[in-house]
């Protein structure tokens, strides 16, 4: 009985189980397998065993990527989950007027393709026809270079905080409307007003849910890829190929013709969002444990 | 008729095959990747294949061009051929590649542009048409079109489809407000840019784009540089950063520093503005140039001319390329023989290179063409009633024949973006950046297996 009850249940995974190890888990196995090899175009292919991976380790231009998309998670991810945390917190109290209005304004953006946001954004930071350079020149002010090397970082931030809030605000407001009423209750006996009730009944329930969207904000910080490689088509000498690491590996790829090299590169990003991303998630949980 | 000619066709290239085996350096590691001559196919055989059922499948990003595929599956109603369009340049080479390793869904023949043949010779994916009767479409073609397509042992690995000679179109009313000559040396030009800027601060007089490595390498070739040559497949000359490639950069590295001339990146959408705004008296661009214009900057219609390019000294006449594509054939189709006379056809025939010219705009590759008084007598409005192509046919005539492009062309223009490309658009020292663009590209190619020599 029992063991046709587990065939039965791995009848019900199948489905996903095939498609999951024909999708990823095989196509990341034969990255791994390619990571370990050389191919040049004059010599062909030679097993290199961990040399890519030492190349990597000591790659300028790679680790420049990495440092510039730990800085662009620690500026953009914290604004951006304020406002959603605050859009959330706004929505639920049913204090806004035209709630559902702004609840998908908020999220509109998020189904935006990312394709038509850059154009669109492209256009608005554009230093010379753009509307915010023509703003600043009519108040007779100079032109910020928003596609310049200073400026791009916070360029790309504030397209992917446009992007995400909406996102980031829906996951939150979804497990602010699981909160038992009956907790709120009790907070208005205790004689507690909105704000303290935000405060400290519904940002402490809200807790795993921040921590599942910070999670999704690490990946996505250390995964930039569309929004630089879609910028790079206007600031190409702004944004290079190793801009982002992701970027980088596939300008390595197909610039290149360096797959192998690619493949390492990437293992390897994706060992640092694990460890970023375990590393956050013990030291959010320990704190919750006194 | 047709049957003697293509016999005709047959003959000749056999010849030529043999004229063209004595002449290859005998027994040179090239033969391996240029491939053992093969012997010309017979003309039973050509005759057999282009009446057998078959499908071809021919990737390309020319717009509309089912129109002249349409005529050569009117002449061999077997021959289906189908027209996929799988991106334009980088896009399209990257699927190719990635069809080429993974061994099937490669197209038979596909759209190449000049600087990227030896890009994909080098890994042996693209067919020598000399069995198959190119050499005999020789003498069809402009000189340094066939150089383009040629290998280092005689090899033809493509048939041009269209080119990009280099001249100056220029704002005559801007030019004529200012009491300014068209320039005809870059001496000139310097001093006119410097006039015109100061006149009109609004104005650049011209736009040399840090991301259009294109233009850049067509200015080289105009100057006489060969930044890379090829001894052996196996080894590359790598001289980025000689004398004339400083001469070239200093001159513009100079005029960017000054501030009179722009560093815009182009084809975006500010770009387009300023084209239709007047920010820039000239633009320094290729045959397919003036048609492209004409299109994107209609409110300027009939206030531009062509030029020549300024030269680099007075009474000179050189002109280099920017653009242009070929047809090849992709070494691992099933069959060649449809596939190569399919390439053939679509650049050589009358009535199929005349629409090409006539519909698509692509400024044309062949003698014939560049000689018809049809195509060279137009006078469009937007140049003021000017013969531009006749211009430009006659510039044609001016490029050097023997500009040769590296084997791993996307690197090169990459590194070239984040070199000579950036050191343009920050207004800091192209000259220094070719130093790092040359160090980048030598150990690359090293990284590559390749011997490189300075």
């Amino acid at each position: 009985m029992n063991a046709r009850r587990a065939r039965v249940g791995y009848l019900f995974v199948a489905p996903f189980l095939i498609v999951f190890v024909a999708m990823l888990v095989v196509p990341l196995a034969y990255a791994g397998y390619l990571s370990l090899f050389r191919e040049q175009l004059i010599g062909g292919t030679t097993f290199v065993g961990l040399d890519n991976y030492v190349r990597a380790l000591t790659d300028e231009r790679l680790l420049g990527g990495v440092l510039r998309v730990a800085e662009f998670f620690l500026i953009q991810v914290p604004i951006m989950l304020l406002l959603g945390l605050f859009f959330a917190l706004a929505l639920d109290s049913g204090v806004l007027w035209l709630s559902r209005f702004i609840r998908l304004g908020v999220f509109v953006p998020y189904a935006v393709p990312s394709v038509i946001a850059a154009l669109m954004w492209g256009y608005l930071y554009g230093p010379e026809f753009g509307p915010i350079a023509q703003l600043a020149g009519a108040l007779g002010l100079p032109a910020p270079n928003l596609l310049g090397d200073d400026l791009m970082l916070g360029s790309l931030a504030n397209i992917v905080t446009w992007e995400f809030t909406g996102y980031n605000m829906i996951i939150l407001y979804a497990a602010l409307r699981a909160v038992p009423s009956e907790l709120y209750e009790a907070a208005a006996v205790d004689g507690a007003g909105t704000w303290r009730t935000a405060w400290s009944v519904k940002i402490p329930a809200l807790r795993p849910a921040l921590l599942l969207a910070l999670i999704f904000s690490i990946i996505g910080s250390f995964q930039l890829f569309n929004e630089p490689q879609l910028m790079q088509r206007l600031a190409p000498n702004v944004i290079d190929s190793a801009y982002t690491p992701n970027l980088y590996a596939y300008s390595l790829a197909f610039t290149s013709q360096d797959v192998n090299y690619a493949a390492a590169v990437s293992f390897l990003l994706g060992l640092a969002i694990v460890v970023v991303s375990y590393t956050v998630q013990l030291a959010v949980n320990r704190r919750r444990t006194p | 008729m047709n049957l003697s000619r293509t016999r005709w066709l047959a003959v000749t290239a056999g010849a030529a095959l043999v004229l063209a085996g004595c002449g290859g350096g005998g027994g040179t590691p090239a033969q391996q990747s240029g491939g053992t001559p093969s012997s010309a196919v017979s003309q039973a055989d050509i005759d057999k294949a282009m009446q057998t059922p078959t499908e071809l499948t021919f990737w390309t990003w020319v717009p509309d061009i089912a129109k002249e595929v349409a005529l050569f599956e009117k002449k061999y109603p077997a021959i289906k051929v189908k027209v996929v369009n799988a991106g334009q340049g980088e896009p399209q080479y990257t699927k190719l590649r990635t069809a080429l390793k993974a061994g099937s869904g490669a197209p038979d023949v596909v759209q190449i542009e000049f600087q990227y043949i030896p890009t994909f010779t080098i890994t042996n994916d693209l067919l020598d048409l000399r069995p198959y009767g190119a050499e005999a479409l020789r003498d069809k073609f402009v000189d340094w079109t066939w150089g383009q397509v040629t290998g280092r042992n005689g090899e033809v690995w493509a048939i041009p489809q269209d080119t990009g000679p280099m001249g100056m179109l220029y704002r005559k009313d801007i030019f004529d407000k200012h009491g300014i000559e068209p320039p005809k040396t870059w001496n000139e030009f310097a001093a006119a840019a410097r006039k015109l800027h100061a006149a009109d601060p609004d104005v650049y007089i011209t736009n040399l784009a840090g991301n259009q490595n294109g233009a850049w390498m067509g200015l080289l070739w105009q100057a006489g540089a060969k930044p890379f040559q090829m001894a052996a497949p196996d080894q590359i000359s790598v001289s980025v950063n000689d004398e004339v490639s400083k001469k070239v950069a200093g001159y513009w590295g100079g005029l960017v520093k000054e501030g009179v001339v722009s560093t815009d990146t182009d084809f975006t959408d500010q770009w387009f503005q300023a084209l239709n705004k007047g920010k820039y008296a000239t633009w320094l661009t290729a045959a397919w140039g003036p048609v492209f214009l004409a299109g994107s900057a209609k409110d300027t219609s009939g206030k531009w001319r062509a030029a020549p390019l300024p030269q680099w000294a007075a009474g000179e006449n050189k002109a280099g390329n920017w653009g242009g594509s070929t047809s090849a054939v992709i070494k691992s189709t099933k069959n060649p023989i449809a596939a190569a006379k399919f390439a053939e056809f679509l650049n050589t025939d009358p009535e199929s290179t005349r629409m090409m010219a006539s519909e698509q705009f692509l400024f044309p590759p062949t003698k014939a063409l560049l000689e018809d008084k049809a195509f060279i007598e137009e006078k469009p409005e937007f140049y003021g009633g000017q013969e531009v192509n006749k211009l430009f046919a006659g510039i044609s005539d001016t490029v050097s024949k023997d500009f040769t492009w590296p084997p791993f062309l996307d690197q090169t223009v990459n590194d070239w973006d984040e070199t000579v490309g950036k050191a343009l658009a920050d207004k800091t020292d192209p000259v220094a950046a070719l130093d790092q663009w040359q160090q980048r590209i030598t150990s690359y190619a090293e990284s590559q297996g390749f011997k490189v020599a300075q």
